[in-house]
């Protein structure tokens, strides 16, 4: 039973799929299976979280694959866990959401787009919890391939476009990956993920680790890392909940979780250090979050603008991996699950700003907190929490990545430097929206959209979710370890060979 | 040998039958090949448990007489020719009926059926006369089968003809130098007597005829330029069965040619052999796919796709030399695009047939009309472009780890290159059908009552079988199952390892 516990876990989505696209026509029980299935995978991914705490690592092989020495199978582990719980707990809150936000808008497809964010979920699910880089590709891909409906939603030109540009940068980036992983088992005759890393890899040679590296590195294109960030942006056309959940949790994180993956279970603090990699990996991280961060000021869409909050924000999470110390990383896997609950708030808001005024540029937004207090405000306190601002989550993660780059050996002050100008940039991006919104005057007159009828709040189903992110947003920076969150990072940091904190 | 005397019997039996009723001669050809087609998994097991099967002809023995040979390769192929020829006789049924006019259907039909004789026999011969025999009665066979649909198939079909017959003619020089040096045409002798005889021109003349006229039936990169006018003008319920069967046997005979007759080390002595054909199937991956990105008719793309592919096959078993991934990949390859691709054509008949579609750009909104057929089309599509966990990612895992192997770099990224010209040129086609145009639309579109708008279910059900399959497969070939198969087709061809 204890074994079977992943395996539920990703088959609930996957049974939910087809339930779903038999309901089509009741669209009242299509949105039940929906619920149901992500109240499920939650409750079986959080499930097995004491277990995993107590040091044990579940482990679910389906079968041993023709590949010698590879076995095709889920391999629960603390910092997988962090990554499924993030993902099942807010599959729960977008669907709630997008019940709101499609019925609202009176979108078409309905149903296809409930079917694919299941198997976007059983795709992401997948990825959190493979045991290693084949499972991972295979779960990769399918999470790849079923957000292209979604993304493409809209289904006008400028949407398919949009899409195939997404398919462009994350099939390319699939090969690399494959390439990767194929060179990996050549070299080693295994692709687990090990934590500390897989050490038949320390006797390949240095240009070829160092290529793989780049390979691994393109592979993981869904991190949004400059200068491969420009599809994110784009795919801003999808519906917000797709959005929200798939490009600013499950799709950018399998990512950034990715290049966690390869840095720390696959080649390993020691030989990253020893590569001097973890300098190259830095640079690219720290120059993304600057550049980033300039984009999003210059943004007027608000979506667009927190697509490159995005951009920036995921960069610290491979900055704190790039340091190889153990706050580093502590700080980057917890970004992980703030960045996700915080990212997805944001989004939420925006969607709700959209449903309720129509608006969806910044200077469109003059007074709106106003009219819709309970989403801006939701909205400033996770913006606050996104540049660091106690009392929201993303403080802690943010000093956790201080101190990391605080105890490097070479280069600290600069990278502290680098993340300290990130978070005032983010400041100044979020800060104008909620000046605007709150203390600026609405205009008179013909200002408030089509002006027929008072302006209400979005609908309850759209609002209750991203109060309830909101709040947590807040209820992680005071007790952290909820959802076991904390626990689960301080495991990982000692299955990494860290010891202690 | 019951495979081949049952066919040859059923064919005339259909011509026969078909005088006194017409509507029969599809029953019998569903019979005999599902009789075979359960003889040949009786087959395959038993080659898999108990060893080789040899048949002498008229009992008479091998240097004199005909020999047939079922070892566990062509025991495989065999399978994979009779299940296809069994999906495709039934959805033919429909479909035929619909395309030819009825006089024709009883020649159809026996013509159909002595298709499937002479691509059995090609499969179990040991001969290389009979091989040659085989060879004509398939290639004839599939002229006339081409030429059914009149018009402009016409023309494909001669075009064929002329290639088909050189293709026929360098073989049978072929045969003719091996005969004067050594004296015999069985396989298994000229295995033996070989070896001695490779320095001899007349032995190394006779491999690259063999190779060339192999590979213009195969259609291999460059020779392929009969293919793609015969694939789209003959009915589909043809195109189909060639394309998944017929270059299967076609590359089958050279891998048998390479490692039975001529063996590994007449391909290592000469170094950089292995190489060109390498290199030769790189460019038709390559080339295959940029022709059919240019295509707008759905049935020439898939042709052309078809070349691109057949490199995949050719490529692996240039590799085989090297790595037994390669010939893995040929292996698993032979079986996966035979259904992706009878998969394929057969959603592309049913679109002819249902709306009379051949452009691509006509596509839009066709996921709505006919949603089964638009969805086994896109299951094999993915298929086809790689993606897990379909059946073409464990042929495109086996062929990358066979290429690092042979540290062969730039076949790796030829190979994920060709993933992306793929992408390329089905997605267009999925586009079409799903997403592109009457979008926006801010309602809940009434999801269309009369699905599949009365696609017979005989069309439908094969069609869904391959598309099922597609995934099946993928993950069987993933799993250990199919190492028993693979040692043993590895000791069959005499190749150490494994």
């Amino acid at each position: 039973m204890e074994l079977m516990t992943p395996l539920f876990a990703i088959l609930c989505p996957a049974i939910a799929a087809p339930l779903i696209l038999l309901s089509k026509r009741h669209p009242n029980v299509r949105e039940g299976w929906t619920l149901v299935a992500s109240v499920a995978t939650f409750s079986f991914v959080l499930s097995m979280a004491p277990k995993i705490l107590s040091g044990e690592v579940i482990e679910c092989i389906f079968f041993q694959t023709i590949f010698e020495g590879v076995y095709f199978g889920l391999k629960v582990d603390a910092f997988g866990l962090i990554f499924a719980i993030t993902s099942s707990s807010l599959w729960i809150l977008v669907s709630l959401y997008s019940i709101g936000y499609m019925r609202a808008l009176k979108e078409h497809a309905q149903t296809r787009f409930y079917f694919y964010f299941a198997w976007a979920i059983f795709g992401a699910i997948g990825v959190a919890l493979s045991a290693n880089l084949l499972t991972f590709y295979v779960f990769f891909e399918i999470l790849t391939v079923s957000t292209y409906p979604l993304v493409i939603h809209d289904q006008s030109p400028e949407a398919i476009s949009a899409g195939h540009k997404y398919f462009a940068y994350l099939l390319t980036g699939g090969c690399f990956f494959l390439f990767a992983i194929m060179m990996t088992y050549y070299l080693t005759g295994t692709t687990d993920l090990i934590p500390g890393g897989i050490s038949a890899l320390g006797s390949a040679s240095r240009t070829i680790l160092i290529v793989m590296f780049f390979c691994f590195l393109l592979a993981f294109m869904k991190a949004a890392w400059m200068p491969f960030h420009s599809w994110l942006p784009t795919a801003m056309i999808a519906p917000t909940p797709v959005s929200a959940l798939l490009h600013a949790v499950a799709v950018v994180k399998a990512g950034v979780f990715g290049i966690v993956r390869v840095v720390c279970y696959v080649y390993g603090v020691d030989l990253m250090h020893e590569l001097g990699l973890w300098l190259v990996l830095a640079c690219i991280a720290g120059f993304t979050m600057i550049v980033g961060s300039f984009f999003a000021i210059a943004q007027d869409n608000l979506k667009r603008r927190l697509a490159y909050s995005t951009i920036s924000q995921l960069s610290y999470i491979i900055l704190g991996a790039a340091f190889l110390t153990s706050n580093g990383i502590k700080g980057a896997m917890l970004h992980i699950p703030f960045h996700g609950y915080m990212k997805i708030t944001l989004f939420m808001c925006a969607g709700a700003i959209m449903v309720a005024t129509g608006k969806k540029n910044i200077s469109e937004m003059a007074g709106i907190g106003k009219q819709i207090p309970v989403t801006m405000l939701a909205f400033s306190i996770t913006a606050l929490g996104m540049c660091g601002i106690p009392p929201v989550c993303g403080f802690i993660s943010k000093i956790y990545l201080c101190f990391g780059a605080w105890t490097l050996d070479q280069y600290g002050i600069i990278f502290l430097a680098i993340i300290l100008t990130s978070s005032l940039l983010d400041v100044i991006y979020f800060f104008p929206i909620i000046y605007t919104a709150f203390f600026r005057e609405l205009p008179k007159g013909g200002g408030s959209g089509t002006g027929e009828g008072k302006i209400k709040e979005a609908p309850i189903f759209m609002l209750v979710p991203l109060t309830i992110t909101a709040i947590f947003s807040i209820i992680f920076f005071i007790h952290p370890n909820t959802l076991f969150i904390f626990d689960l990072v301080k495991t990982a940091i000692v299955d990494l060979g860290f010891g202690g904190v | 040998m019951l495979i081949i005397a049952i066919s040859l019997l059923s064919a005339f039996t259909i011509l026969l039958a078909g005088w006194v009723n017409r509507k029969s001669c599809c029953f019998i050809t569903i019979a005999t090949i599902s009789f075979q087609f359960i003889l040949s998994i009786y087959i395959l097991r038993h080659v898999l448990t108990v060893g080789t099967i040899r048949y002498w002809l008229g009992g008479w023995r091998p240097p004199w007489g005909i020999e047939y040979v079922v070892d566990a390769l062509n025991a495989f192929v065999l399978v994979v020719i009779l299940f296809l020829s069994l999906l495709v006789a039934i959805y033919s049924k429909r479909n035929v009926e619909h395309e030819i006019e009825a006089k024709k259907l009883p020649t159809f039909y026996s013509i159909f059926q002595l298709l499937v004789t002479g691509l059995c026999g090609i499969t179990v011969t040991g001969d290389m006369f009979n091989l040659y025999v085989f060879l004509e009665i398939a290639s004839l066979t599939a002229y006339a089968l081409i030429a059914v649909a009149g018009g402009r198939a016409l023309k494909a079909s001669y075009n064929y003809l002329i290639m088909g017959s050189l293709g026929a003619c360098f073989y049978m020089i072929g045969v003719g130098f091996l005969y004067s040096v050594t004296g015999t045409l069985n396989m298994g002798d000229l295995r033996i007597l070989l070896p001695p005889l490779y320095a001899n021109r007349a032995v190394q003349a006779a491999f690259v005829f063999f190779v060339i006229g192999v590979s213009i039936k195969a259609y291999v990169f460059p020779l392929h330029t009969w293919q793609p006018d015969a694939y789209t003008y003959a009915p589909s319920t043809v195109s189909a069965l060639i394309a998944s069967t017929m270059s299967k046997v076609m590359i089958y005979a050279l891998i048998r040619l390479i490692y039975s007759v001529f063996t590994l080390n007449f391909i290592l002595s000469y170094i950089g052999l292995d190489l060109v054909i390498c290199w030769i199937a790189a460019m038709a991956i390559i080339a295959g796919s940029i022709f059919a990105i240019t295509q707008r008719n759905l049935k020439r793309m898939l042709a052309y796709s078809s070349v691109s592919q057949i490199g995949y096959i050719i490529l692996g078993v240039g590799l085989s030399p090297i790595s037994i991934w390669g010939l893995y990949g040929a292996v698993a390859h032979i079986l996966n695009h035979a259904v992706m691709k009878g998969c394929l054509f057969l959603a592309a008949g049913a679109f002819i047939h249902k709306e009379g579609l051949w452009d691509i750009r006509d596509f839009e909104g066709l996921g709505k009309k006919m949603p089964y057929a638009s969805a086994a089309f896109t299951i094999a599509a993915i298929s086809m472009i790689g993606i897990p966990p379909a059946a073409g990612f464990a042929s495109k895992l086996f062929l990358i780890l066979a290429s690092l192997e042979a540290s062969q770099y730039p076949f790796v990224a030829i190979l994920l290159l060709s993933t992306l010209l793929n992408l390329v040129y089905f997605w267009r086609v999925i586009d079409r059908m799903y997403f592109v145009g009457h979008g926006h639309g801010h309602e809940e579109a009434t999801d269309g009552g009369e699905s599949e708008g009365g696609l017979p279910l005989s069309m439908l059900v094969p069609m869904l079988i391959l598309a099922a399959l597609c995934i099946i497969l993928g993950i069987f070939w993933l799993t250990e199952l199919p190492l028993p198969l693979f040692y043993e087709i590895l000791s069959d061809l005499g190749v150490s390892g494994g």
